[in-house]
């Protein structure tokens, strides 16, 4: 694996709400290498935006804040920059692309305006040059007629050309890493396949780290090199994306993938099913969090946090009983 | 298949077969779009189901799938009569009633009149997608399942009550919860007092719109498991509406496939998933993420061109002819390409149809 | 898939599902959670508790011990005992024309509430009865009702006060409450009705209106039941201000001479008179402070009882309002 891009340790984000401290990450840890595609999948809950809006430093205080935890990226701690540098680094070394791109541009300036103003704010070059960049990255993300469409206010574009235009903006920087949380998401499945066969394509190209998020472990099977399994703000398993899927470790991955329904597979008996849903992060179980839902769940559970270890090499998971435990039985024999 | 006895406002020209519970037939919703301050006068329509027929035999489940906009939801509600169909017939075959003289054999929902519609209700139920936005905030569980009875005058207070706690227990939810609002109770929960309600009359025909896209992963699981036993259960026919056509593989007996208010294809699923004729099929199923890295990495995707057209103003000629990777001009786009039986209940409108192995 | 789990069986309920959830809470009436939800919001309880006192006095004004209000005072040696500041004997003080200011007050409170109150009622009724057919049935029914709101809205208020008040003097045959309030309320309706409307115009497309359509609720059903529930916040804060403003335009009317005429008290009226009276040099400041504190108390305790409804009527509304 080539040099190590982004390294997270022992993060905590909380939020404080009406009710209660919310432990929306709670002692995260993770590498994302150069050029790697690091898949973070989870269900809603479970701390994978808010892993990402960390490192991004997009947790506001009073809401939200960044209890403990150490953010490097490039050998620089971001938690120990000043705001201005932390604005240098965002949109510049680590750009993002959301869920819902109509959130993310403003509804009353044009795509070109707002690609012009990402760029010049990054590169020092002046508003023709910038202009011509965005032309350019407007071309990479295959938007037809691209001078003309630089003219077009954001309500004017379909969800899938918007989704283009924050890729093109996210991507004209040419960063390190770009995080795209759940990206597809909000999009039909054909759109969601151009989508993501030009990320794959444009970030293969620039050898750009993704760190994409998703809850579709289908969307990370094709996209992603190692993945990174998240439930209720900790870690469950991460590895290569082959050890995820096939020799899955930890029962709640293998839960979602024999919950799952496939495209190629009849399933003809009940779907394996969770039990249950994810337990509430303010004061959330001792012992594992996933225990209450776990076929496999003991006394230990209850007591001690699985810490993750290091089962084989690259293959983590946090669970006391891994790799004993006889998942087939949850995930469905593998498809021949 | 002759002996139907048809009621009145049927026509006595349809021969529906016994089996067959449900058959839509030329089925057009247009929505005017309007202009002025006094006098409204239509400008455009969107044109969001055009011209589709299918059949729903009783017991079976029919998968109706596509994209935003496809029509497929609005087609769903022209079925209930919950929109007012532009044109077209929805037969229905009701449950013979044994104690009443008029009891519904067949009737065509589109043109039933009032009292027939209120008596339909009782048969014909939906479950909505969005469980946040499909029950209403102001209202107990209680009477929120307890509302199609009050309706329908059926029961007093205790009866109801009774039934309502027989409802939940049947969904898998606890009993005492009564008296709680929906806000107190998470996604997948507020789905099955969505399918508590709609089971509340013991309806034979069920729409599910959508009904676990909503929901994460996990809890899809559980709400499709309920629906199968649900439908083993108490013998339910299914219009299961959706966009996942894995889903819909695992859910559906017959699927049909929508695009900009056509049905592109429709057949029994293995047809359709081991033999698809229609391009649109191969391009959405082949966009299919498949969750196993082995089966990606050897996957040839069909990338569409482009976004889909407007349906204010539909491409002429076949409506996929803009972004059909088979198309060939002139045809495609001066030609309506008819649904045609290419084989046996395997229903296809191309006109260059071709079996093409995707999965 | 050997293990059926548990939450997934339809013949049996698991707790668990709830207790993952750290739901506890018991099974309670609707009242009761009405209940609690209000007492938690502090400033309505006040408000409630204020405006109980107003009201009761303003009820029972006849049987507690004040002066007449409209009678001229005179000492033992029968002067006419005018501008007396507020004393052991008279509280208030009395005006200039030896009335007692505090029966004025009280009494004057229920001219004043009598106006804000109907004037509340009928906008109500009115502006959500035009909004919500406009709203639910759209179309041209729509479009008729939203012109003749446009057409209300765009009249201005004084120029037709002033026109309207003689001849609904006439009508009511004195009962100046009642016709300032008939006035007030004719005007002031349109813009709860768009707003109204507005909120029946999006509650319609919601699911659970679709739900009870496809159940085979009724229209009234579904408007009654379903949609007007849903749009209560919104009435109710516009109600509620509604009678704020109507108390001050009572004031700003009596203040022209267009409202309630004395002797009749009314506090606008009496704030109003008193102001001229201070203006003019007498410096009798509590013709204008009571009646005045009276007002601004009465409508600042409506707000706020307005707003402690609003969050206690919302059953999503969980969190406490400090």
């Amino acid at each position: 694996m080539s040099e190590p891009l982004l390294q997270v340790s022992n993060l905590r984000t909380f939020f404080s709400t009406e009710e209660g401290i919310v432990r929306a990450v709670d002692g995260l840890s993770f590498t994302i290498h150069k050029g790697e595609k690091f898949g973070v999948v989870g269900e809603s809950g479970s701390g994978k935006s808010v892993t990402a809006l960390s490192v991004m430093r997009l947790i506001e205080p009073p809401a939200g804040e960044i209890v403990t935890g150490e953010i490097t990226f490039k050998g620089e701690d971001l938690l120990g920059l000043k705001d201005e540098e932390m604005r240098k680094v965002r949109g510049g070394q680590i750009a993002m692309i959301f869920q819902d791109p109509m959130t993310a541009l403003n509804p009353v300036y044009t795509i070109g305006n707002q690609l012009i103003e990402t760029i010049m704010l990054h590169q020092s070059v002046g508003k023709s040059a910038a202009a011509e960049i965005a032309i350019q990255a407007l071309d990479d993300v295959h938007i037809p007629n691209p001078k003309v469409r630089m003219e077009d206010y954001p309500h004017q574009l379909s969800g899938g050309m918007r989704q283009r235009v924050m890729i093109a903006m996210g991507l004209s920087c040419d960063p390190d890493l770009l995080i795209a949380d759940e990206p597809t998401t909000a999009l039909d499945v054909t759109t969601q396949a151009q989508i993501l066969d030009l990320m794959l394509v444009l970030t293969e190209e620039r050898n750009t780290a993704v760190m994409l998020i998703t809850h579709d472990l289908g969307v990370v099977a094709g996209f992603c090199d190692n993945i990174q399994v998240m439930y209720a703000g900790r870690l469950a398993e991460r590895g290569t994306t082959d050890f995820i899927f096939d020799d899955t470790l930890h029962p709640y991955t293998a839960g979602l993938l024999g919950s799952m329904t496939r495209l190629d597979e009849v399933r003809e008996e009940r779907l394996y099913s969770i039990r249950g849903a994810p337990p509430s992060l303010i004061d959330p179980p001792n012992g594992c969090r996933f225990r209450s839902r776990c076929d496999f769940a003991k006394e230990i559970c209850t007591r001690d946090t699985p810490l993750p270890r290091e089962i084989s090499e690259d293959h983590w998971v946090a669970c006391h009983f891994a790799p004993d435990l006889d998942l087939i039985r949850v995930k469905g024999e593998p498809v021949g | 298949m002759t002996q139907d006895t048809t009621t009145r406002g049927t026509d006595p020209a349809v021969q529906m077969p016994p089996e067959r519970l449900l058959q839509v037939e030329n089925l057009v919703k247009n929505f005017p779009i309007t202009k002025g301050i006094f006098f409204r006068k239509q400008i455009a329509a969107v044109q969001a189901v055009s011209d589709i027929s299918f059949h729903i035999d009783r017991g079976e489940t029919l998968g109706i799938v596509g994209e935003s906009g496809c029509g497929k939801s609005t087609t769903a509600r022209c079925v209930l009569r919950l929109l007012e169909p532009t044109s077209g017939n929805v037969w229905y075959r009701g449950e013979p009633d044994g104690d009443s003289s008029d009891a519904i054999e067949v009737i065509d929902i589109a043109a039933a009149n009032k009292d027939q519609m209120r008596r339909l209700r009782r048969e014909i139920q939906i479950v909505f997608q969005d469980p946040y936005a499909s029950l209403n905030p102001r209202m107990t569980v209680a009477s929120i399942i307890a509302e199609p009875l009050l309706v329908h005058g059926i029961g007093s207070t205790s009866d109801r009550m009774e039934r309502v706690k027989e409802l939940l227990k049947v969904v898998g939810l606890n009993p005492e919860h009564t008296n709680r609002y929906p806000h107190e109770f998470s996604g997948g929960q507020r789905q099955r007092i969505g399918v508590a309600r709609a089971l509340a009359l013991n309806p034979s025909f069920m729409v599910l719109d959508e009904p676990v896209s909503a929901l994460d992963v996990s809890i899809q699981a559980q709400v499709l498991n309920l629906m199968g036993d649900l439908q083993e259960e108490f013998g339910l026919t299914y219009l299961f509406i959706a966009h996942d056509l894995s889903v819909v593989r695992h859910v559906c007996d017959r699927v049909g496939v929508m695009y900009l208010g056509m049905m592109a294809e429709v057949t029994d699923r293995d047809t359709l998933y081991e033999r698809p004729m229609h391009p649109y099929t191969h391009a959405l199923m082949s966009a299919v993420p498949i969750p196993d890295p082995t089966v990606e990495r050897e996957r040839r995707r069909i990338i569409l061109e482009g976004d889909i057209p407007s349906p204010i103003n539909p491409p002429t000629g076949c409506r996929f002819n803009t972004r059909c990777p088979r198309a060939e001009f002139p045809r495609c786009s001066d030609d309506v390409p008819e649904m045609r039986e290419i084989e046996p209940d395997h229903w296809v409108a191309c006109h260059f149809p071709e079996v093409q192995k995707v999965v | 898939m050997t293990d059926r789990p548990r939450g997934d069986d339809p013949n049996s309920y698991s707790a668990l599902d709830i207790e993952a959830e750290g739901l506890t809470v018991e099974p309670i009436t609707q009242w009761q959670l009405f209940k609690s939800r209000f007492v938690r919001h502090r400033l309505a309880m006040l408000a409630a508790v204020v405006l109980g006192v107003i009201l009761l006095l303003a009820v029972f004004a006849d049987v507690l011990p004040l002066q007449n209000p409209t009678q001229q005072l005179e000492d033992e040696g029968g002067r006419i005992v005018n501008l007396l500041s507020p004393r052991g004997d008279y509280w208030f003080g009395t005006d200039e024309l030896g009335q007692d200011v505090l029966a004025r007050v009280i009494y004057g409170g229920r001219t004043s509430l009598t106006v804000a109150v109907l004037t509340g009622l009928m906008v109500a009724t009115f502006g959500t009865l035009v909004g919500s057919i406009a709203g639910y049935y759209g179309g041209w029914i729509d479009t008729l009702l939203m012109r003749f709101t446009d057409l209300i809205l765009s009249l201005p208020l004084l120029p037709v006060a002033i026109v309207a008040a003689a001849w609904l003097r006439e009508t009511f045959q004195g009962r100046e409450a009642l016709s300032l309030a008939v006035l007030l309320g004719t005007l002031l309706w349109g813009t709860l009705a768009r707003i109204v409307r507005a909120e029946f115009l999006s509650l319609r497309e919601k699911e659970f209106v679709e739900a009870a359509r496809a159940a085979g609720a009724r229209d009234r059903r579904i408007i009654f039941r379903h949609i007007l529930p849903n749009a209560l916040s919104p009435i109710i804060v516009n109600a509620t201000l509604v009678i704020g403003t109507a108390i001050i335009l009572e004031a700003a009317l009596s203040f022209l001479g267009f409202g309630v005429r004395p002797p009749e008290p009314a506090w606008g009226q009496m704030a109003a008179n008193g102001g001229r009276l201070a203006v003019g040099g007498s410096g009798a400041w509590w013709l204008v402070l009571f009646p005045s504190v009276a007002l601004i108390v009465t409508v600042l305790s409506v707000n706020f009882l307005g707003d402690g409804l609003r969050d206690a009527l919302d059953p999503t509304q969980t969190i406490e309002r400090k």
